[in-house]
Parts: structure tokens; sequence; C-alpha cells
């Protein structure tokens, strides 16, 4: 099987090069065709020699795959459907408002992590997404040149994929690569303590933690990683890696009703967030099917807000969006999933 | 450790302790014990590996809390970084552990464990440290060799304890995966649920228990990540 090229780094693109015979700058040269360039074919790379060009041709594929399915919101967000490598589906989305784009994408095929609210937990884990597949999901999106922020908080858990996960975040940045500026970049996390920091001490990327209640007991119950590494290990680790200059460090909080929404939340999350310079964003739940949990209304979630400003934490309500096209992830990936298994079962 | 092929801090501390025994219990799984040289509550697990270049992994303790020896099972994991070198371990070798750590236990009073494979390993633990009034058993496996301590389970449980297994069948064994043996019952709606193994084995268990009444409050899962 060819190896993609898409999705190598610098320094692996230095090896693929080497391995040709060609100078070191040749390796500068087919990153310019792959991420500046956006070349679909070796025939294009005019300035490597043709016989290098037909030897890559037979050794590796460019790698960039169309999505397969689009969907589109009365909102103007949109989803994208993009087949892996290794089977199944993952989802990317383009949320476009008044002052940026972003795109969410998808790092893993499913996920171990389990979480009672996430639809795509319910697939379980079949795979990890490569550098390349994770790039593909912003080289190919349809408005990429739109972009202006991007958000690993699609399918599958950032740290549990780090490999792939910083080589993708060093292409994105990189001078040879598409050079976003990091402080554009987000990863989300549940908290996965040892790859956290190494992500801290590697990238200048901003992260957020999937938080989602202040209280050990209960995170336990929604989330099954409180079990490894709990959120006061998280919160110590936050502070020690002492996040300072550009980047930002957020909490993701999605409020369900009459479970983590009340008074007494407000008032541990407010506790336990001292000292540690970061915003909230509270959620609005979308309902999975046979969820055991309900969205909280609007004025519960209102006056948690207000509660944390109160407290001086930079807290916002994030507006949910394309909730007409299945945009909580995992949804579209699943339904796509059970149509395959009844058109096979037919 | 490493995650992937990215090398990230590990757990704080890490022990030099000596191998016991380590010796195939089943087709693909074996048990490794070294001495006991902490205390522990039934359920908690700790961070092993073979030496510093390797990263360590997390595994369930099997042995009750009194015992004079720590038991964890593995699954051989075929061109995997640690199982093939843990496999290679003979007694009297070294390897390295963590202290206990993880609020994965369970209390007095009426509870149901459900478990696949390794999975079994925190619910081996509760019934050698003599947790077994009021618990309910369901055990999963491929294999019927792969039912873990069964007969340990089978004589203290006795009809508190269900064995399921998918690929061979046995008198007394459920053919079938746990979350269809699952499917079939009316489940008591005070008890605990304490669920182990795979992610899809635990979320699908716990979709099938709340699906059935069971406040999600009451269902605690840990997965095997």
């Amino acid at each position: 099987m060819k190896e993609n090229l898409f999705g190598m780094t610098i320094a692996q693109l230095g090896k693929v090069a080497e391995a040709e015979g060609i100078p070191a700058y040749g390796a500068r040269q087919i990153s310019d065709w792959l991420y500046s360039k956006n070349t679909g074919a070796f025939t294009a790379m005019s300035n490597l020699p043709r016989t290098v060009r037909e030897s890559l041709a037979t050794r590796y594929t460019i790698g960039r795959e169309p999505p397969v399915k689009a969907t589109a919101s009365a909102d103007g967000t949109r989803k994208y459907l993009f087949g892996a490598e290794k089977g199944g589906f993952v989802e990317a989305a383009w949320i476009p408002d008044a002052r940026r784009s972003t795109l969410c994408l998808s790092v893993q095929v499913g996920c171990k992590m389990g979480c009672l609210f996430c639809m795509t937990g319910k697939q379980g884990f079949q795979g990890q997404l490569s550098a390349g597949e994770i790039l593909n999901q912003y080289q190919s999106l349809p408005e990429r040149n739109a972009v202006t922020n991007i958000v690993y908080m699609g399918m599958g858990e950032p740290l549990d994929n780090l490999a792939n996960v910083l080589d993708s975040l060093e292409i994105f940045c990189a001078d040879y690569g598409f050079g976003l500026s990091p402080t554009r970049i987000t990863v989300s996390t549940v908290g996965l303590v040892p790859a956290m920091r190494t992500f801290l001490e590697r990238t200048r990327c901003h992260l957020a933690v999937s938080l989602h209640t202040p209280f050990e007991e209960e995170r336990r119950r929604l989330m099954p990683v409180e079990n490894v590494y709990p959120l006061k290990e998280v919160l110590a680790e936050l502070r020690r890696s002492a996040v300072h200059g550009q980047r930002r460090v957020s909490f993701e909080y999605i409020l369900f009703d009459r479970l983590n929404d009340t008074p007494r939340h407000a008032r541990e999350l407010s506790r336990i967030l001292n000292g540690i310079r970061c915003r909230v964003n509270l959620i609005a739940f979308h309902p999975i099917p046979g969820t055991p949990l309900a969205p909280s209304p609007r004025e519960a979630m209102v006056q948690f807000e207000a509660h944390l400003r109160e407290h001086g934490i930079m807290t916002t309500i994030r507006h949910s969006r394309g909730q007409d096209i299945s945009a909580a992830c995992g949804m579209l990936s699943t339904r796509e999933l059970v149509r395959m298994k009844e058109e096979g079962d037919r | 450790m490493y995650i992937g092929r990215v090398q990230v801090a590990g757990p704080e501390k890490l022990t030099e302790t000596h191998v016991i025994a380590n010796y195939e219990i089943a087709p693909g799984i074996l048990m490794l014990s070294f001495p006991r040289e902490f205390d522990f509550i039934p359920g908690q697990s700790v961070w092993l590996t073979v030496d510093a270049a390797v990263p360590p992994r997390l595994y369930s303790i099997a042995s009750g809390s009194g015992d004079p020896r720590v038991e964890i099972l593995y699954d051989l994991v075929p061109g995997g970084l640690l199982t093939p070198r843990l496999a290679g371990l003979r007694q009297g070798q070294t390897l390295l552990v963590s202290s206990a750590f993880g609020p994965f236990r369970d209390e007095e009073g009426p509870s149901c464990w459900v478990a696949a494979g390794t999975g079994i390993a925190p619910f081996a633990s509760m019934v050698r440290s003599g947790q077994s009034r009021e618990k309910t058993l369901i055990h999963g496996s491929r294999t019927i060799a792969g039912l873990l301590h069964r007969r340990l389970f089978a004589d203290v449980l006795g009809e508190q304890y269900t064995a399921c297994c998918t690929r061979e069948m046995a008198a007394g064994v459920f053919h079938g995966r746990p979350t269809e043996w699952l499917t079939l019952q009316r489940l008591p709606l005070a008890s605990r649920y304490l669920l182990c193994g795979g992610s899809r084995m635990v979320v699908d268990c716990r979709d099938i228990i709340i699906a059935k009444g069971v406040p999600f409050e009451n269902v605690i899962g840990e997965i095997y990540f």
C-alpha cells in the first residue's frame, strides 16, 4: 500500500527526499506543492526532475480526498462527512458567523472516552486518523479559503491521538505548511494529563478542557476518564504549566437541566478555577437519542453565566449551531454507519 | 511514557519490584504477580512497565486487598510496545509499578457488576477481598476459557453470577454478550451498576441499563483506554 505524502512534516519529507536521492531542499519543494499550491498530482510538481516525480508516484499518493457527503443548515453551518482510510466516517463542520469562520475537525473514527452526553462514543473506537486525514478536512473543505479559526472538537479525543495531532498542528502553523497562527487553533481534551503536558510544551495553540461539572463524583458518571485523570489533577497541571502569553485556556461546560446548572455548581466552579487565567464556554446541550440528560433552559444558562462573571471569570454562552443537520458531533457519521449497515443487511 | 510515538511525562513515581509469577491463564491472557508493598482498595489500578524506556500502562488489580501479592491480568497484544515485553518476564526479574490509585470501588449494598475480558480484574479483587453480599456479576467473554476466575465467582456468588460467552456454549453459560443478557432482564432500579472493560462494551451496557429506567447517577464505568 502506498504511503500518503500529504500530512508529512518537513522532517518526514526530508527522509522522502533523501530516499529519492534529491537534495535536502527537495523536501521544501514537495511541501510547497502539497500545502501551499494545493497540488493534486505528482505530474504538476514541475520543479522536481521527471524521474523523481515518476518515482514518487510509484511509492506514494498525495492523499487528499473530498468529502463524501455535505449537509447545510439554515443558519449557514455546513457539515461534511469524510471517509476514513481504515473504514468508517468522520465529520467536519464549517461554522461561519459575522466575525469569523470556524472549522471543527475530527481526529479519530469513534472515540474511547465514553462520555455520557456524546454521540461519537456510541460508535466505539474504530481507529486513529493520520495527520494527513486530519489536515485533509481543512484542505478539501470547499470553504477552506474563508476559514479563520480551527477547533479540534469534532469526533475523537485529540490527545489520545497525540502524535498525529502534533504533526497536524506543526503543518498548520509552519511556514512550510499552511502558515496559520497558533492562536487561531484550539485543541480540546477531556484532560489526559501526561499528553496535555506534552501538548502545552510543544505547541502554542489554545487548549480547551471539557469540564462539565466541578464535582468529582458527578464527573465520573458523565465522563469515565475522571477515574484515571481526575479534574483536580488536570487543574493542578494547568497551574503548574503556568499558561501565559497569548495562549488561552478555556473550559467547556455543557449545561444539563438541574444536573450541573445550579448555583451550587456555579459557586464550586468559581472556586476550583480560582487562579487559572481562563474563560468558560457555556454550551447548550444538543440531545442525542436515548440520553437521560436534558438541556438547561435559557434562563438557567444566563443565571449561571452571570454568577461566573460576578466572580471574575470570563464566561460566554455559545450559540447552538446546525441543530437541523445533526450538528452534535458523531450524529451524522453514526447515521451514515447505520444506513450502510441497513443497506448491507438487505 | 509514550502515547503513540510521542514521549510524554508519565506517572510521577514508579518503584522497582520483582516478578513472582507470570503465566498464561487463558489463550492470549496472562496473569502477572509481584509482592504487595502498598495498601489498596479493591477496584483500584496501578501503572506498570518493564523499564523506563517503555511507556507504562494502567492495569486494574485482580488480587485481594489482604493478599501478600498483587496480581494483574493482561491481554498479550502482538506487536504492542509493552505486553510482549511483559510476557517475556520471568520470576525474579524487575518491573516498575506505581502505587495504587483510582476511585473505581464499590460500597456496601446492592450492586450489579458487568465486565468482559480482563475487565473482570476489579471484581475479582472485590470478591477476593470479601465483597460479595448483595453483589451480582455479569461476566462476558468470547471463549469459555476467557471467563477468568469463573470458578471463584460461581463458588462465592452462586446464582448471582452469570457467565456469558459468544463463541462457545457450555452448561450454565448464557450464549451471547452481556448486552444481550441485560436486554432480557428486569433490572433492579435502585442498585448501583459498575461496568468495566472496553469502551464499546461499557457504553452499550450503560445505554441499556439507563434505557431500562436505572438513573444514570447509579451507573459508573471504568473504561480501558
